[in-house]
């Protein structure tokens, strides 16, 4: 399996996610933004950062890139595809995914441990860091994406500090194949660092590869 | 070249915590009975193609799921 990971002006985890990546298993590659062949890639990885300054709103200027549109054909055609921080608000922009990431409740940027709780009633304990990780979307969307079983991750009990809707952590688009995430998974592969759990959104994402 | 200024703001609803603290801060300072501030942006710009800039309001300039956008022609 080959992974590649975008790298934006402004992207700074894109380095833990290729090695994350090779620890799932497979080779992994950077992809530079203004690329606009991902190279045969079975998987593609927006990583987190602050792509293009986070001018305008975070993500919003990244959609546009040449690499951008192809993981858009890539994930049409049924890739997978995983946005963790920036990489989550660049697929929302770019409609990949359903919602978009607003400034968080207390208005701080926050960096710590959350615990998450995934779609099968698994925890995980991965780090976050952001000033703009509050999901939205309207209800009748929430309640769609909760019917669909998309809502892929939420924070535990008393973890959702950012104010996110229903404490949503991480969507998956209705194909299944698309996935972002506000907490960072790339960041907790080492039992050197606490937790390994990371590897596991990881692996979710390699066997939607599998499955298309 | 048509000169234009776009307001735009967090939806209706949407919590907007820089308002809010912007809000909280005002009586400190004495000013008092000030409510329901929001806090956005304002872009200017020129543009040849004056009638194409609801399109690029939705497209880039804000966000319709959590933004409403304003364009005043100067």
């Amino acid at each position: 399996m080959i992974w590649g990971v975008l790298q934006f002006p402004g992207s700074c985890d894109e380095r833990d996610a290729l090695h994350a990546c090779t620890l799932a298993g497979g080779e992994a590659r950077l992809l530079w933004h203004e690329e606009r062949d991902l190279g045969g890639v079975d998987a593609v990885v927006v990583p987190g950062g602050f792509s293009y300054g986070d001018y305008l709103r975070a993500g919003a200027i990244a959609r546009f890139s040449p690499a951008m549109e192809a993981v858009a054909e890539f994930a049409a055609a049924g890739g997978p595809v995983l946005g963790i921080c920036n990489g989550f608000q660049v697929l929302c922009e770019a409609g990949l995914l359903p919602g978009a990431l607003l400034r968080n409740k207390d208005l701080r940027f926050t960096c710590r441990q959350v615990d998450l709780i995934d779609d099968v009633g698994g925890t995980l304990s991965i780090p976050a860091k952001h000033g703009e990780g509050r999901y939205y979307a309207p209800d009748d969307v929430l309640d769609g994406l909760e019917a669909n079983g998309q809502v892929a991750y939420r924070y535990a009990p008393g973890q959702n500090f950012n104010g996110s809707a229903r404490d949503i952590a991480g969507v998956r688009n209705e194909a299944g194949n698309v996935l972002g995430l506000m907490p960072h998974p790339e960041h907790a592969v080492d039992p050197l660092t606490g937790s390994t759990d990371g590897l596991r959104v990881f692996a979710a994402v390699a066997a939607a590869g599998a499955r298309a | 070249m048509a000169r234009a200024r776009v307001l735009i703001r967090p939806k209706e609803g949407i919590l907007d915590p820089q308002g809010k603290a912007v809000e909280r801060a005002l009586p400190a300072l004495g000013f008092e009975g000030v409510g329901h501030v929001r806090v956005g942006r304002m872009v200017e710009l020129e543009a040849e193609s004056p009638e194409r800039l609801g399109e690029l309001c939705e497209k880039l300039l804000a966000n319709p799921l959590i933004e409403d956008y304003e364009i005043q022609t100067l």
